[in-house]
C-alpha cells in the first residue's frame, strides 16, 4: 500500500517535472554534458594558467562557454521580449551588433583610426553606443508596433542595411584599439580569472530580474502576446509595449555589441556576430518559450544561451569547421521545433497513454 | 451644362474604379509606375547606357535566377507563408552541381536532375513541417537555410570554376534578339542578345501567372492567405495547398539556382548570399502582402527590375562602394513596406 503511495508521487514529480518549462533546456544540457563525459572527459578539465600580462585566468572548455555564452545570453533576454510581445523574432540583431560597435570604435578613435590613446571615456563611448542601438531598436519598434509590420520582415531591413551602415560609420576603414583598458570588457579584469563578459551578463540579468519583480513589464507584455485586443480592452497600450520590447533589445544589443568589440579590440564588419542571430532565436526555442508571443520564462531562455554555446562548443571540439556549425545547428532546430510541435506532442502523449493502458492491461491479467 | 454633368459623372465614375480596384491591382499599379518612373529617370538623368536595349537585356541575364526564385517566394507568401532558405538552397545547388561536373565530369542533364531533386528535397520537408506539423514558417525555413549554407561548406570549401565542355557551352549560349542591336564605337553592329536563364525565367513568370490566375488550385492559393477559416468552409485543403505551395517554391529554388549556376558558371560558399532578402524584398516591391492572399506573379517581375534597376542607377552614379547597394535596397523595402501599411489601413477605414 505504502509503496504504491511513493511510486505514485514519484510518477506525478515527474511528470510536473516534464511539463514545466525550464525542464527543457536542463534535459538537452544533461544530454550534451553526458555526451561529451562519455566521448571525452577531458573536456571538463579547467586549467589556471597566466595570460601574457601576468594575471592569472582559468582556461578550459567549461570557461569558454561561460565567456562566449554571455552576449548570446544577453541578447537571449531582449530576444525573449520581443518574441512575447510580438510573436515575432528580430533577425537584424547581428546587424546591430556590428552597428554599436562600430559606433563604440568612431568614438574612442576620433578621426584617427589607429590612436595611440583613446580619445574619449570607454563610458562615453558606450552610452553612445546605446543611444544608437536603441535607436535602430525603436526604427524596428515603430515598423512593427505602428505600421504593423511583421517583425521579422521589418527587420529584414536593417539586416540587409546593417553591416554597411556599420562599414560607412568608420568610413569603412579598420580601427585597432591598442589600449589594454579596452579589451577588459572582452577579456579579463587584472587579477580576476573569470571572463568578464560573464559578469557583464549577470549584471544585465540581474537588472532584468529586478525590472521584471517590481514593475508590471512582465506582465504586461504577457497579456499584449497572448491576446492583444483584450488587452486594449483591459487599458493597457499594446503598441507601446511592444515598441517598448525593441528598446530594449536595443540595449541588450549595445552590450552584447561592446564585448565582441572588445574582444579583438578591432572590427570586421561582414564578420562580427555572424549568424548570432540564429542563436539568439534558437536560445528563446530551447528555452521552451512559444515562438508565436505570448507566456515567457525568462531563465530558461539564458539557459538556453548557455546550452546553445555548449553545443557549439562541442561541436568545435570534432573538428567542425565554423562555417559548416550551421549545418548541425539546424539539424537540432528542426528536433527542437519537431518535438514541440503540438500536433506531435499531442501525438506522443495519446501514445504514451496506449502505452501505459496497454500495461495496466497485462498487470491485471 | 451638360457637358459639366458629364464630367462629374465621369470623375465620380473613376473614383468609384479606384475604389473598387482590388488590394492586388492596386498595388501592382504602384509597382508598375515606380519601374518605369525609374527607367525613365535614369534615361534622362544617366543616358547613355540606359538608352541602349542591351542595358535592359542584362539586367534580365543577370536578374533571371532572381526572377525564378521570387516567383516562388510570391506563390508561398501569397499563401500567408514565407521561406527564407531559397538563397542557401541556390548555393548548394550551383556547389553540388560544379563538383559532379567539374569533379565527376558528368552529364548536364544528370546535373539539372540533381538541382530539382535538391530543390524538391527541401521542398518537402519544409512543406511537411510548415503545412501538416503546424510550425512556424520562418524558423522552419530558417534552419534551411542554415542548413544548406552548412552543406554547401561541407560539400566544398573552396570557390571553383567549372570547366566542363558540354555546361560550358550551355552557359554561353546566347540568343540574339533582332532589331534591338546598336553600334559600337568602331561602327560594328552588335547584337542585343540574352542568356537561356531568361528563357526559363519568363517561361516560370507566364506559366505561374495563368497557374495562379485561372486554375482551382491557384484561386485556392489566394483563399487560403486570404482567411485560412473561410477557406477551409469553402472546401479547400488547406493544409495540402501550404504543402504545394512550398513543394513549388522549393523546386523553383532548385530551378533558379541551376540558372543562377548557368549565369555564374561556377560553385562558391559565398555564392548567393543575400538572395533571399533580395528575393523577399522585390516580392514586397512587386506588390505581395505579406499578410498573405495579395499579390501578383507580374508585379514581382517587375518588383525585380525596379530593384535591380535601381541597383544599376546606384553603381553607375558614382556610388561604387559596395555598402551603398546594401543601405539603397533596405530603403526601398522600407518605403514601399510602409506605403503597403498606410494604403491596406487607409482601404480598411474607406
Amino acid at each position: 500500500m505504502k509503496s504504491k503511495k511513493i511510486n505514485f508521487s514519484i510518477s506525478n514529480f515527474c511528470s510536473g517535472l516534464v511539463k514545466r518549462q525550464i525542464f527543457i533546456p536542463i534535459a538537452a544540457l544533461l544530454l550534451l554534458a553526458v555526451f561529451n563525459l562519455i566521448m571525452d572527459p577531458s573536456f571538463y578539465k579547467i586549467a589556471l594558467g597566466y595570460n601574457s600580462e601576468g594575471y592569472p585566468v582559468l582556461t578550459g572548455n567549461l570557461i569558454t562557454i561561460l565567456d562566449y555564452g554571455s552576449e548570446l545570453a544577453i541578447l537571449a533576454i531582449g530576444m525573449t521580449l520581443v518574441t512575447a510581445a510580438s510573436g515575432g523574432q528580430d533577425i537584424s540583431v547581428g546587424a546591430g551588433i556590428a552597428i554599436s560597435g562600430s559606433v563604440v570604435l568612431r568614438v574612442l578613435c576620433g578621426t584617427n583610426s589607429r590612436p595611440e590613446t583613446l580619445q574619449a571615456p570607454i563610458i562615453v563611448a558606450f552610452l553612445v553606443s546605446c543611444v544608437a542601438a536603441m535607436l535602430f531598436g525603436a526604427f524596428n519598434g515603430t515598423l512593427v508596433a505602428y505600421f504593423k509590420i511583421q517583425p521579422m520582415v521589418a527587420t529584414l531591413i536593417l539586416f540587409t542595411a546593417g553591416r554597411s551602415i556599420a562599414a560607412w560609420i568608420n568610413n569603412n576603414e579598420l580601427p585597432i584599439i591598442s589600449d589594454p583598458s579596452f579589451a577588459v570588457f572582452g577579456g579579463f579584469i587584472p587579477g580576476i580569472p573569470i571572463p568578464t563578459p560573464f559578469f557583464i551578463a549577470v549584471i544585465c540579468m540581474i537588472i532584468m530580474a529586478l525590472v521584471l519583480r517590481f514593475t508590471t513589464l512582465g506582465l504586461y507584455t504577457q497579456s499584449v502576446g497572448i491576446n492583444e485586443s483584450s488587452s486594449r480592452l483591459n487599458g493597457l497600450n499594446p503598441n507601446f509595449i511592444k515598441f517598448l520590447s525593441f528598446v530594449i533589445l536595443g540595449l541588450c544589443v549595445a552590450v552584447a555589441g561592446l564585448i565582441k568589440v572588445s574582444r579583438v579590440s578591432s572590427i570586421n564588419y561582414s564578420v562580427i556576430a555572424k549568424d548570432i542571430e540564429m542563436d539568439a532565436i534558437l536560445a528563446v526555442a530551447l528555452g521552451g518559450n512559444a515562438l508565436g508571443g505570448g507566456k515567457f520564462n525568462m531563465m530558461a531562455s539564458i539557459l538556453g544561451a548557455y546550452v546553445i554555446q555548449f553545443l557549439t562548443t562541442t561541436l568545435y571540439k570534432f573538428n567542425v569547421k565554423s562555417d559548416e556549425l550551421p549545418a548541425y545547428k539546424a539539424v537540432v532546430v528542426i528536433v527542437l521545433v519537431v518535438l514541440s510541435a503540438p500536433i506531435v506532442r499531442e501525438y506522443l502523449s495519446g501514445l504514451g497513454k496506449r502505452l501505459k493502458a496497454k500495461l495496466s492491461v497485462k498487470e491485471v491479467g | 451644362m451638360s457637358s459639366s454633368k458629364k464630367a462629374t459623372a465621369e470623375k465620380l465614375n473613376l473614383r468609384d474604379r479606384f475604389k473598387n480596384i482590388t488590394d492586388t491591382n492596386l498595388l501592382l499599379l504602384i509597382t508598375i509606375v515606380v519601374f518605369f518612373a525609374m527607367y525613365i529617370g535614369a534615361m534622362v538623368f544617366q543616358g547613355k547606357g540606359f538608352l541602349r536595349a542591351q542595358t535592359f537585356f542584362n539586367i534580365l541575364n543577370a536578374n533571371a535566377c532572381l526572377i525564378i526564385l521570387s516567383c516562388g517566394l510570391s506563390l508561398v507568401m501569397i499563401t500567408g507563408s514565407i521561406d527564407i532558405s531559397v538563397g542557401g538552397v541556390t548555393a548548394l545547388v550551383s556547389m553540388c552541381c560544379a563538383v559532379y561536373l567539374d569533379f565527376h565530369n558528368g552529364n548536364v542533364f544528370v546535373a539539372i536532375l540533381i538541382a530539382l531533386a535538391i530543390g524538391l528535397g527541401f521542398g518537402l520537408v519544409q512543406g511537411f513541417l510548415v503545412a501538416y506539423l503546424d510550425i512556424q514558417p520562418f524558423i522552419v525555413t530558417l534552419a534551411g537555410m542554415f542548413f544548406a549554407r552548412g552543406m554547401t561548406t561541407i560539400v566544398n570549401a573552396n570557390p571553383f570554376n567549372v570547366g566542363n565542355e558540354q555546361f560550358v557551352a550551355l552557359k554561353e549560349t546566347r540568343i540574339i534578339v533582332p532589331g534591338f542591336g546598336y553600334e559600337n564605337k568602331l561602327g560594328e553592329y552588335v547584337n542585343a542578345y540574352i542568356q537561356i536563364g531568361v528563357i526559363v525565367a519568363l517561361l516560370t513568370v507566364a506559366i505561374l501567372f495563368c497557374v495562379l490566375r485561372w486554375t482551382k488550385l491557384g484561386r485556392s492559393f489566394y483563399a487560403v492567405g486570404g482567411n485560412k477559416q473561410s477557406a477551409l468552409m469553402l472546401g479547400i485543403n488547406v493544409k495540402r495547398t501550404k504543402f504545394l505551395a512550398h513543394l513549388i517554391c522549393g523546386l523553383l529554388a532548385g530551378i533558379g539556382g541551376f540558372v543562377y549556376f548557368m549565369y555564374v558558371g561556377s560553385g562558391s560558399p559565398s555564392h548567393a548570399s543575400g538572395m533571399e532578402m533580395n528575393a523577399i524584398a522585390s516580392s514586397i516591391i512587386g506588390g505581395t502582402m505579406l499578410t498573405g492572399g495579395v499579390g501578383n506573379i507580374i508585379g514581382t517581375f517587375f518588383g525585380v527590375l525596379s530593384l535591380s534597376t535601381i541597383q544599376n542607377i546606384v553603381s553607375s552614379a558614382g556610388f561604387g562602394e559596395a555598402w551603398w547597394t546594401g543601405i539603397t535596397i533596405a530603403a526601398m523595402l522600407c518605403l514601399f513596406l510602409v506605403v503597403q501599411s498606410i494604403v491596406m489601413s487607409r482601404k480598411k477605414r474607406a
